[in-house]
């Protein structure tokens, strides 16, 4: 490849260089970052820049530059390195400066030593993230985004690769969802051919990956595997150290970063566990750290492998059909968006069409479920979280497999999602809040340890009647605090803690769902298909890929929207809330008029209409009016809900 | 001033004795990594690897072996041993030579010397002239009039100088203004840490807690040499507090010399701010213990014997190992030394992981940790759990990857070795009377609350602040607001009353979705000691306490419930009304008394819940019925009802100009951006401070205007009622008004009650009471409703129709019995009210009470 040059396959050679030019004054950091952040901006650089995410670890050159997407799962203590360092030639007395940046290890020659007590040395500091791959990352993300990569020169068009990836992807869930037993096996068997599929190549090279990647995944199952500690069970990929070295106070537990980076594997990283494992019972400094600490906090390098951050940024999205900053400073970006947003209508007449195929003919729920698919908590007024839009989809036939099929579908849709399915076994055993293990000094993850903007849909039909002890009742409880307050209470053991979340949460049900819920739509079906899996799966197929990755833009760039309301659109809000009251002031509360500001909100921003017009308003009532009567109309049926 | 420069040499000799001096070319052996900004001269020593800095290489432990030690004369050992290079000053002081050179008093003598884990005392200080070049640090000074100019090295610390201060330090300072609770017995006009010596000379506990903030008071230049060069500076501390000590109690026994234990280092910061600049200095963190190791016994010197001809050695450690002899001394033979465990000198030593305190977390970040060494006397001080203040020295260690290459981990271990421990919550454990949120505020944060204190509106202002997205409930929120800063705590417990109760305790009632729970939970989300709870989900063991076995120790253990948990804080109650009776049986000890008991599994014990309630309740038919009284409306005892300062009503207005004014509120909520809706409201975070800062710092006090006032509010109370011949206040609400008018008095900073608070506090609770207790059926305002369950119109009504039953049936004549049903009709008949049955029982069961008659099945008998 021309002009990739050093920077990709020896960054530090490239570091080593300017610290040599600058190294009296302590600029040089500056200058790295900056030389970096050019060579990115190229054409498409970053596209040269191989990523964890896509290639296996033992795949990629030790001390190269690779980059990797992922979520803050953790964050460790800060620590201490020689930021610069001396070493000494005990023959020749000859003094070397080394800079300790992006390293592991303080390097140096056979000959030398390193001078601890120099003048010269500079300590710094640096944090340590633990990081996993975005949990719930649909399979769609990562066939994109590493298909548009030229690095590793593929050759297969995009059109006929990504259907046969759909049927694979479909096995593959379907298996695990079935057999969750299986699981296990599955994700190491599978694991090397779905790698191998991702790449869709057949080089030679590719082959011996794959061999060399079911192995990997096996090898630690013969050692007491290690818990790489992903939110979501049954989530494949490598989870990474990753060191930040500046403006580490931004980032935040379940942000979603992408960073690129030094990677490091440096066997001696592993060398240190043994003998340090050997030399405790000497030395009385290692017994401060248990033996469960040293496991997590410092895993061989071959299973966590380490990433030294040069650049670092927070992601709006994972959606790679988007371009990644949305700036409105960018002309690029502002010509996709003004692009898109020329032919949004249309995307919106075929998403509703989709959805309402896929909702079994009900409309009115597919309106619901585009409105919900684009909601997203914008702000927090104190307590109360702002555009959270939680839809309970109740009456939903119990024993055909729709649910999971519909759940499929906005797979197919959101970057990011997890299928919960309740049941008195899953909800007293699984561990939903995540918590700190003092043991080991790791916050051990938790199912709703989810990064902004991801999908949860909860299967409440499998629900039957049982006894949820006490776990049961805290997973519960956590449910419900996510749903009202879009808030997590972490465990600390001796204290909880607060963090904050954006989920979008639609509930399945028969009846009504005993979680709460901010709007319940009654799915009403035109049509029962005969075979719920055929239909579905000929629903999707019928679907041009060019359109799904419509769908797919149309859905993540819409939240991204600002949105505003007029005085004079504010004025007639008034009137017609005022005059609601007037008539019948038991049947509109504040409530009411909260959730018709939502419904509206968000009715105007899937038209691609950032303010609120009358109209919309207007739609919206009806919208509302239509849901309630619907209730209305269930309840006399069934005479005792509610 | 004894000779501080003469040390060096005899100390050396006196470490190298019995064994070979090690070839030991670095003095400084490896220490933290330097911060960048000091300890610039260069040096020429290679610099070993020290796995473990702080271990002290020499071991006085126990008293006894130390005075065999110190048997021999110091002149002798000084002759006896060449100069060396690797000098020292008295500052290592620990080592029996220093302490003789020191403190050359009778009294002195006696006392052995302790060692100093928590110092790292292994770091030998260098002495340099600063009047010579940087060569000079070899120098061994050895004239006493060197001493004046000598600084330790890479410091500007000079001992004798900094001796001398710290002496006047003790003996000359007097608090001007402060008032710690420690401090009781203590004489304010007497030199402060005089009298402490004194204690210590009395109790004998060898130790000095010296409170930093003090220092700099008194000398700000030693505070800061004490700050950056603690190894240094603490043991001339304590060679300077022997010295006075030995001097005025020279017969005082004491266990070791007394060590000095600064506290309280204004630096005192948050984990998170901990970076590299702060190595090898003082500091203080507070944050909570999670972890605690076992104790480890720290070999400080090792005995050998030889198993041939049994000559012993004793190997003193040195840089974390123990290097065993290879040949005998006396006999020549090789590798016949043995250790000998039982006679090595051991010391007590401890690792604690600290993790910063929840309150100093930044959102959506993971807490930090950090690890402590805890030596000799402060092992096992803390358990998991406990919040502590530690004060000591930071260090940062360089891992070794594998000792035989000599690339080195670039990352440093660090750790704090403690020196001193202040648990925080102490106090509230044992229950001292008295505020003890120690919330620090800058100075420049009180500047801002107290200009904010001054404005004329600051009480709108916060309850404006307070909750602003629910809307309107003015009068709630400022209730509300009182009830966050609570009344002044009253002690009376030397008349025999006990104490009084300064929480509010506020109920709000209303229709469902007129943002109760949010409320609360906004309330919960706002103060640092608040719980939340749902009446429908806690039982009564929840709220108070239970007791249960522990599954590792099979002890058991006293599990505290949300109410315990909520002392000196809010507890949020939602669904007040759905809690079942027994439950609510226990929130009568709670809301009057302020403690809980318990008797439980041969647990008695009264637990301190000093807890505020903010209950929220729903009416009983779903909506609220304007007909009944709020008794009837939410069913809940009058005996509990009682209990609450303020009762509100929170119901859906139906009025067209409020409908307009929400509805214009909530349609701002979505789409306004959160910058513009920050800038019209007060910050979370001030409004958070403002109430710490008046709970911790304003007690106000009731002044004599506002007593005539609040005795004239009670007076016109009562009379209100008299008029009709019934009680319309109880002193129950002459407490709620004195309490709300001190909680309105802390809002606006005020040391003194005034006039102006007692008229808001009269003003809240009558708007309270028009609300809650107005009987629907005359529209007056009854406080008997709160306080009987019943109006008083109600039972002069029930009187009255007890009294016409009697003349009904008196008119009857002799019949000794009556038809039930005959009765009600002619009562009915005869009266120009509708009589319900209900109301006719009424009467029957009062005329029963009077043993006019018993009713029996269907007829009526007279007696």
């Amino acid at each position: 490849m021309p002009c990739v040059g050093d920077w990709l396959n020896s960054p530090l050679s490239i570091v080593q260089g300017i610290f040599a030019q600058n190294v009296p004054n302590s600029d040089w950091e500056k200058k790295v970052t900056e030389y970096f952040k050019e060579k990115l901006k190229e054409n498409n650089a970053t596209n040269w820049v191989p990523s964890l995410n896509d290639v296996p670890v033992h795949y990629l050159k030790p001390n190269s530059l690779v980059k990797f997407r992922c979520m803050v799962q953790d964050m460790f203590d800060p620590e201490f390195y020689m930021g610069v360092y001396e070493t000494v030639d005990p023959n020749t007395n000859a003094r070397v400066l080394h800079f300790g940046k992006y390293r592991d290890v303080a390097e140096c020659g056979p000959q030398q030593e390193i001078d601890l007590n120099s003048s010269q040395t500079v300590t710094s500091e640096r944090q340590t993230f633990y990081c996993v791959p975005v949990p719930g990352e649909s399979a769609w993300v990562k066939e994109i985004s590493f298909l548009t990569e030229p690095v590793q020169a593929r050759v297969s068009p995009s059109t006929s690769y990504t259907p046969s990836r759909h049927k694979r992807s479909y096995e593959e869930d379907e298996d695990m969802d079935l057999h969750p037993s299986k699981q296990k096996e599955q994700h190491t068997g599978k694991s090397c051919c779905s790698g191998g599929d991702i790449h869709g190549c057949v080089e030679p090279k590719r082959l011996e990956t794959e061999a060399s990647a079911g192995h990997h995944v096996i090898s630690p199952n013969c050692s007491p595997p290690l818990d790489l500690n992903f939110p979501l069970p049954g989530e494949k990929g490598p989870a990474c150290l990753v060191k930040v070295y500046e403006s580490w106070e931004s980032f935040k537990v379940n942000d979603v970063l992408e960073v690129f980076g030094v990677l490091s594997v440096d066997p001696v990283l592993s060398i240190v566990n043994s003998e340090e494992r050997d030399s405790s019972t000497l030395d009385p400094m290692e017994c401060m750290d248990t033996a469960e600490e040293q496991r997590v906090h410092s895993p061989p390098a071959s299973l966590v492998p380490r990433i030294h951050v040069i650049l670092a940024q927070k992601l709006q999205h994972i959606n790679p059909l988007l371009p990644a900053c949305l700036n409105e400073e960018e002309s690029k970006t502002c010509e996709f968006v003004s692009n898109f947003m020329s032919e949004l209508s249309p995307v919106r007449a075929e998403l509703l069409g989709f959805l309402t195929h896929a909702l079994l003919g009900d409309s009115l729920a597919a309106e619901y479920l585009i409105l919900h698919l684009i909601s997203t908590v914008y702000a927090r007024r104190d307590v109360l979280p702002l555009g959270k839009f939680t839809v309970n989809l109740s009456g939903c036939p119990r024993n055909s497999a729709f649910t999971e099929h519909l759940y499929r579908l906005i797979q197919q849709l959101v970057p990011a999602s997890y299928h919960l399915r309740m049941s008195i076994e899953s909800m007293n055993h699984s561990r939903f809040i995540p918590h700190k293990d003092y043991a080991a000094n790791r916050l051990v993850s938790g199912l709703l340890q989810l990064a902004s903007s991801t999908s949860l849909v909860i299967d409440e039909t499998q629900l039957e009647q049982g006894q949820l002890d006490t776990a049961g009742v805290h997973n519960v409880t956590a449910l419900g605090n996510l749903i009202t307050w879009q808030k997590v209470d972490y465990d600390f053991n001796y204290h909880q803690m607060e963090f904050p979340c954006n989920i979008n949460v639609l509930i399945t049900s028969e009846g009504r769902s005993l979680l709460p819920s901010d709007c319940q739509v009654h799915l009403q079906p035109q049509i029962i298909p005969p075979n719920m899996e055929e239909y579905m799966s000929s629903l999707l197929t019928a679907v041009l890929p060019s359109v799904l990755n419509k769908f797919r833009i149309y859905l993540s760039l819409l939240r991204l929207l600002d949105y505003s309301i007029s005085d004079e659109v504010t004025k007639a809000v008034e009137e017609d809330f005022v005059e609601m009251r007037k008539n019948n002031p038991e049947s509109v509360t504040a409530d009411d008029l909260h959730k018709m500001l939502l419904v509206a909100r968000f009715l105007s921003l899937s038209a691609g209409q950032t303010t609120l017009s009358r109209e919309r308003w207007l739609r919206a009532k009806q919208l509302e009016a239509l849901r309630k009567a619907r209730l209305q109309q269930q309840q006399c049926v069934n005479g005792n809900e509610l | 001033m004894s000779s501080p420069a003469s040390t060096p040499s005899r100390r050396r000799g006196k470490r190298g004795r019995g064994s070979n001096p090690p070839t030991r070319k670095c003095s400084q052996d490896a220490r933290s990594p330097p911060s960048q900004k000091r300890r610039t001269d260069d040096s020429t020593s290679t610099g070993d690897l020290q796995p473990m800095p702080t271990s002290p290489p020499a071991g006085a432990q126990s008293p006894g072996a130390a005075d065999a030690l110190f048997s021999s004369p110091p002149q002798f050992r000084h002759s006896a041993i060449p100069l060396d290079f690797d000098i020292s000053s008295p500052l290592t002081y620990g080592t029996p030579s220093s302490r003789v050179e020191g403190t050359p008093r009778s009294g002195v003598r006696g006392t052995p010397v302790r060692q100093r884990p928590d110092l790292g005392s292994v770091r030998k200080a260098r002495q340099v002239d600063l009047h010579s070049d940087g060569l000079a640090e070899d120098i061994v000074a050895t004239e006493q009039s060197l001493g004046q100019k000598l600084v330790i090295w890479g410091t500007d610390v000079n001992v004798a100088s900094c001796k001398e201060k710290f002496q006047r330090f003790l003996q000359r300072f007097i608090d001007p203004l402060d008032k710690e609770d420690e401090d009781i017995g203590l004489d304010l006009n007497e030199p402060r840490y005089m009298q402490r010596l004194q204690e210590i000379n009395m109790v004998g506990e060898p130790f000095l807690n010296v409170n930093c903030d003090h220092l700099r008071s008194f000398d700000e230049n030693l505070y800061r040499q004490l700050i950056c060069y603690p190894q240094e500076v603490i043991p001339t501390f304590d060679m300077a507090v022997n010295e006075i000590f030995f001097d005025r109690y020279p017969d005082s026994i004491l266990e070791h010399q007394i060590q000095v234990r600064p506290y309280n280092a204004l630096k005192t910061r948050n984990m998170r701010n901990l970076n590299p600049e702060d190595i090898d200095q003082l500091i203080t963190i507070s944050g909570m213990v999670i972890r605690s190791s076992q104790l480890i016994p720290e070999m400080q010197e090792a005995f050998f014997r030889c198993q041939v001809c049994a000559f012993t050695t004793r190997v003193e450690i040195d840089r974390g190992r123990i290097a065993e002899p290879s040949v005998c001394k006396n006999c020549n033979t090789t590798h016949s030394m043995a250790l000998i465990h039982n006679r090595s000198m051991f010391s007590d030593k401890q690792m604690i992981k600290l993790q910063e305190s929840p309150e100093d977390m930044p959102a959506g970040q993971t807490p930090h940790t950090v690890a402590l060494f805890a030596h000799n006397d402060l092992v096992d001080k803390v358990q998991p759990g406990d919040r502590v203040n530690v004060t000591g020295i930071y260090r940062a260690v360089p891992i070794r990857v594998n000792p035989r290459v000599s690339s080195v981990k670039s990352v440093y271990k660090t750790h704090i070795d403690v020196i001193h421990y202040c648990k925080t919550d102490s106090k509230r454990l044992h229950g001292v009377d008295e505020e003890t949120e120690q919330k620090r505020f800058t100075e420049e944060r009180v500047e801002m609350l107290k200009e904010l204190s001054k404005k004329t509106d600051i009480y709108e202002r916060l309850a404006l602040a307070l909750a602003p997205s629910i809307y309107e409930h003015e009068d709630i929120k400022k209730g509300i607001l009182l009830q966050l800063f609570g009344g002044s705590r009253k002690d009376f417990t030397h008349t025999g009353r006990g104490s009084f109760r300064a929480e509010i305790n506020i109920l709000l009632c209303g229709d469902p979705g007129t943002s109760k729970s949010q409320l609360l939970q906004y309330v919960y989300n706002l103060v640092p000691r608040g719980q939340y709870t749902s009446g429908k989900g806690s039982s009564a063991v929840g709220l108070t306490a239970y007791v249960m076995k522990d599954p590792e120790t099979r002890q058991l253990v006293l599990q505290t419930g949300a109410l315990v948990l909520s002392d000196n804080g809010i507890c949020c109650i939602d669904e007040f009304d759905k809690m079942n009776e027994s439950t609510r049986s226990v929130l009568h000890e709670v809301m009057e008394q302020q403690t809980l008991s318990i008797a439980k599994a041969g647990i008695i014990c009264q637990l301190n819940a000093r807890t505020s309630i903010l209950a929220a309740a729903n009416p009983i038919e779903s909506q609220w019925n304007p007909k009944k009284t709020t008794i009837e409306n939410i069913q809940l005892p009058h005996t509990l009802l009682s209990r609450f300062d303020l009762i509100f009503l929170m119901l859906d207005p139906r009025d067209e100009a409020y409908d307009r004014r929400l509805a214009r509120h909530l349609v701002s909520l979505y789409y306004q951006s959160e910058e513009k809706m920050e800038e019209e409201y007060m910050d979370m975070a001030v409004l958070r401070d403002y109430i710490a800062y008046a709970r911790s710092y304003v007690n106000p006090r009731l002044g004599e205007e506002a007593g005539q006032a609040l005795i004239e509010a009670y007076v016109d109370m009562r009379k209100i009622g008299s008029g009709r011949g019934m009680v319309s206040a109880y002193p129950r609400q002459l407490e709620s008004l004195i309490r709300l008018a001190e909680a309105h008095a802390k809002v606006r900073f005020s040391e003194k009650v005034e006039t102006i608070d007692v008229e808001e506090a009269k003003r809240l609770h009558r708007e309270a009471l028009k609300q809650s207790a107005t009987d629907p059926k005359t529209g007056i305002v009854d406080i008997s409703i709160l306080t009987t369950g019943m109006s008083a119109t109600a039972r002069k009504r029930k009187e009255e129709l007890a009294q016409a039953l009697r003349k009904l049936i008196q008119s009857k004549g002799k019949a000794p019995s009556l038809k039930y049903q005959q009765l009600l009709d002619d009562l009915r008949a005869q009266s120009d009210t509708a009589v319900t049955k209900e109301m006719f029982e009424e009467a029957l069961r009062a005329l029963a009470d009077e043993d006019f008659l018993t009713v029996t099945g269907k007829t009526v008998r007279l007696l």
